[in-house]
């Protein structure tokens, strides 16, 4: 049988908790030690990741903003432009009348030859172009053509003239003197043709063919047949009307919701059931507002698919909770004194708010809005069930044209089969797309330095 | 006219009734002297500008909701008699068709007769609607304006109308959250039960398969007979569940450590300068990510699996899960940082003054009390993690498979969503409804865990107020 333990423990002694503490220190300052360094290595951690994003986001897309572009002097021969006069409106002549005459003549324009040009000339820096027609034809790229073409629609004094000229390669050639295809690969896994590499080597030893600024990367439209020259331009326009609907219709709404949230609603059911809803509507997946337009904006109010108007609704409702918020919380800031204060010397509720309370919670107003539209501004997946996934070849002239936006447009190009040339160019959009947000935080946060006052 | 130009129209005329108002109550001040006015001169200049446009602007509204449906069924019923008795499509169809030829947007060349009638009759009723909304509006807005003119006096409680006009639009623009949400739940619950037509709703949220036949054509005659797929929604749920458990994994140690090392340790100059660059992180926009993912994250991790003997495929639900966990680390690591800062400093005093290290402290003192709000900050994580789109569309594989496998392809929700609204699905035929059921449930669930989040947090914060 055990012996029944003793109901009261001897009385631990001064001496012993001493004992006891002091041989436990060590291993309690190490346990702290590691905690500590456990916290450090997660911040530095996390900082790290910031700097590997940027670092790998970069070092992709910045060489992007360059590509191989071949110098070449372009006859425009009267032999191959061989086209009827430039129409001029005659005074007797209606606009209809006139368009069509001008219709007629940009068809003409159209079917001219004009990579003829650009071949013609590529045989007098290529002195045995003549036997490898097809790869001849590949050097620059297809979209240069129109190049040509709109010079010569706006001047067709050029016509008889030779212009030296910067045409864009093609998106091969551009792989392929980045170095972002093994060269020792067989012939027939390259993207290139042995004698295209041979001219490229060549023409590129000349200087003639040069890594320039690619202003087709800002200034064209999405392209799938001439790859070298597909830019942003479609989808920044596309972005920009959509921030525009948001700035008008979001950035408003969503101010007066939060004046009468936070100033003129009573405490009531409604209010409380009004305040939940918008807490929630914060945190509802993107995606699921693009359900919502697909089917109450496209489906019930028959908006046109792909259009920027319905991209910057749904933006402008998803919007709205984040423009709410941060208003409100600006109001909150701003202290009663000056309410009473305005009270007191006879203004109405309105008009202490507007007058008074309103002008001192702008900069705060501004900085929610502002943050507001650069989330909205990288929203991808609610513009995908708007059918904003399409490839639209034109820059959108209004907020009802097809349209893509520049989230969607990274999405489309990462896609795209010519891996090695769009992976870089798609890393290009995403240093847009960032820098465009960044500068649009900083804005926010120089903002908020400026004028913040503490009451 | 365009209702855009008539809006333009209006915002016009409202300017200059503000000034002619305010010219008005000048002069009826100068001709009562000694008689206070009741309001400022801009009171009743807003006052006349209401009063001429509100009324016009409201008749504007009711017509453009009405007018093309009136117009449409007085067309309809002009068509010949063998027309009048088309079903539903058939009649949409035909009437796109006469619209186009009205709006001079179609090939005239081989429309028929009886459509070139029609589409005559319906480009005249539309210009005497256009006629007779410019007519109406125009009376209206004279109206409103010459009336209020003229009743503008010193007693008028111009001020009193204006206010009661805005205060009715500020009302209005806080209903726009509640309309949202009612829009949301209107349209989804609408779409699901027109799935729910075609699929039981125990094969949808019980059905281990997934496999959505194409459909152009969307109910046919054979599509109704067994051949149009199945739709079980537990795939990719897994799915989403193993991507968000990944995510949750990688985000809150992570997130919690820095949270208390940066509002515990780190010295004021460090924590001012480390805490927005990892807010930066979760300004990035999506997309952004699941392009890193994709390019980068993923052979990485192909590349470690094979140094390690495991098969990794680059696009997986570990690689979309660690992407999606880096990015939910700044939301994680801001919210508990708040949380931890709430807690009093009476606490820490006694526990340090105990003999307490300060890890000890955090471990056993302030993470206890600051439990609740932690719980919370996971559960929103949580959430967005479910709901987030764009990496797993670009980085889970999307393969829909019942796997708990971290190394395989998986699918979520998200991406079903993506997949089955973007294709060329017809938009009437189940393949597409279920992205709408499938938003439901996405939508049910994250709110779930926003209510529950909210609620635990708010009841943590009566706590030490």
């Amino acid at each position: 049988m055990k012996v029944a333990e003793p109901l009261i423990k001897p009385v631990i002694t001064a001496g012993t908790v001493q004992q006891k503490v002091n041989a436990s220190l060590a291993r309690r300052h190490r346990k702290e030690r590691v905690f500590k360094s456990f916290g450090l290595a997660a911040v530095l951690a996390s900082l790290a990741l910031v700097l590997i994003l940027f670092i790998n986001i970069f070092s992709k897309g910045l060489p992007a903003f360059w590509q191989s572009a071949i110098t070449l002097d372009i006859y425009f021969d009267p032999q191959v432009v061989n086209i009827s006069e430039k129409p001029v409106q005659a005074a007797n002549e209606s606009d209809n009348a006139f368009r069509q005459r001008d219709i007629e003549w940009q068809t003409e324009v159209g079917f001219i030859n004009f990579n003829r040009l650009i071949t013609d000339s590529l045989e007098k820096v290529l002195p045995d172009a003549r036997q490898h027609r097809r790869d001849l034809q590949r050097i620059v790229t297809s979209g240069e053509r129109f190049a040509l073409r709109d010079m010569v629609v706006q001047d067709p004094g050029i016509i008889g003239q030779t212009r030296t000229l910067h045409l864009l390669t093609d998106a091969n050639i551009d792989v392929w003197l980045k170095g972002n295809i093994d060269r020792s690969l067989p012939d027939a896994m390259q993207q290139l043709s042995p004698k295209m590499r041979e001219w490229v080597q060549q023409l590129s030893e000349q200087g003639l063919i040069q890594n320039r600024f690619s202003f087709a990367l800002f200034m064209n439209a999405d392209s799938r047949s001439s790859l070298a020259s597909a830019g942003l331009a479609g989808a920044f326009m596309g972005s920009l009307y959509m921030m525009l609907v948001v700035i008008v219709l979001a950035v408003p709404m969503g101010v007066a919701a939060a004046i009468y949230l936070e100033e003129f609603a009573p405490k009531n059911r409604f209010t409380d059931f009004v305040e939940v809803n918008i807490n929630n509507l914060a945190a509802v997946p993107s995606i699921v507002f693009g359900l919502l337009g697909a089917s109450v904006f496209i489906g019930w109010f028959n908006l046109p698919m792909s259009a920027p108007i319905v991209g910057g609704l749904v933006l402008s409702l998803m919007t709205l909770p984040t423009v709410i918020i941060a208003t409100r919380s600006t109001l909150k800031a701003i202290p009663p004194s000056i309410r009473q204060a305005a009270l007191g010397l006879g203004a109405s509720k309105m008009q202490a708010i507007f007058h008074h309370v309103l002008p001192l919670a702008i900069p705060g107003i501004l900085t929610g809005a502002i943050l507001g539209v650069a989330q909205a501004l990288g929203e991808a997946a609610p513009l995908l069930l708007i059918g904003m996934k399409s490839f639209v070849a034109s820059v959108p002239g209004s907020p009802f044209d097809q349209s893509t936006a520049l989230p969607v447009q990274i999405f489309l190009w990462q896609g795209n089969e010519l891996r090695n040339f769009f992976e870089a160019r798609t890393s290009a959009a995403i240093i847009v797309l960032l820098a465009l947000m960044i500068s649009l935080n900083a804005l926010a946060i120089w903002l908020r330095k400026k004028y913040e006052k503490r009451w | 006219m365009s209702n855009i130009s008539l809006i333009v129209l209006l915002l016009a005329l409202m300017a200059i009734a503000y000034q002619v108002g305010m010219v008005r109550s000048r002069k009826v001040a100068t001709i009562n002297p000694g008689v206070r006015m009741h309001s400022r001169p801009q009171h009743y200049g807003m006052m006349v500008g209401l009063w001429a446009v509100l009324p016009a602007f409201f008749v504007l509204l009711i017509w453009a909701w009405f007018a093309p449906g009136v117009i449409n069924t007085m067309v309809q019923a002009s068509l010949p008699a063998e027309f009048t008795t088309l079903d539903g499509n058939e009649m949409r169809i035909v009437m796109r068709r006469i619209s186009n030829l009205a709006a001079n947007f179609g090939i005239v060349a081989d429309a028929a007769d009886w459509e070139l009638v029609a589409a005559e009759y319906m480009k005249q009723l539309q210009h005497s609607s256009t006629m007779l909304l410019t007519a109406l509006m125009a009376t209206l807005a004279s109206a409103g304006l010459v009336i209020s003119f003229y009743k503008i006096q010193p007693q008028l409680r111009a001020r009193h109308q204006v206010e009661r006009v805005v205060k009715v639009l500020l009302v209005l623009c806080s209903t726009v959250a509640v309309l949202t949400t009612v829009g949301i739940v209107l349209s989804m619950v609408g779409e699901t039960m027109k799935f729910f037509s075609f699929i039981k709703p125990s094969d949808f949220f019980f059905g281990t398969t997934w496999n959505p036949r194409f459909s152009t054509t969307g109910v046919g005659e054979g599509s109704l007979t067994g051949s149009q797929g199945s739709f079980g929604l537990l795939p990719l749920l897994s799915g989403t569940m193993l991507v968000a458990f990944i995510a949750l994994v990688v985000a809150i140690p992570l997130g919690l450590m820095v949270a208390i090392y940066l509002s515990e340790y780190a010295p004021a100059k460090f924590r001012a300068t480390a805490k927005p660059i990892i807010e930066v992180l979760a300004g990035i926009p999506t997309i952004v990510y699941g392009f890193f993912a994709l390019v980068t994250v993923g052979p990485f991790l192909t590349d470690l699996g094979a140094m390690l003997g495991l098969t990794i495929r680059a696009t997986s639900a570990l690689t979309a899960g660690v992407v999606m966990g880096i990015m939910i680390v700044p939301f994680i690591s801001s919210l508990t940082d708040d949380i931890i800062t709430q807690v009093p400093k009476t606490m820490r005093d006694g526990s340090l003054g105990l003999g307490a290290t300060k890890s000890e402290t955090i471990l056993k003192v302030v993470l206890p009390a600051a439990l609740p709000g932690i719980v919370g900050a996971v559960l929103l994580a949580a959430s967005r993690a479910i709901g987030e789109t764009m990496i797993v569309v670009l980085a889970a594989g999307n393969s829909p498979a019942l796997t708990a496998n971290p190394f395989e392809a998986v699918s979520t929700v998200t991406v079903t969503i993506v997949n089955q609204l973007t294709g060329d699905n017809d938009f009437a035929s189940p393949q597409s409804l279920v992205a709408f059921a499938l938003g439901l449930t996405l939508f049910v669930i994250t709110l779930l865990l926003n209510v529950m989040a909210l609620v635990i947090v708010r009841k943590y914060r009566e706590q030490y107020e």
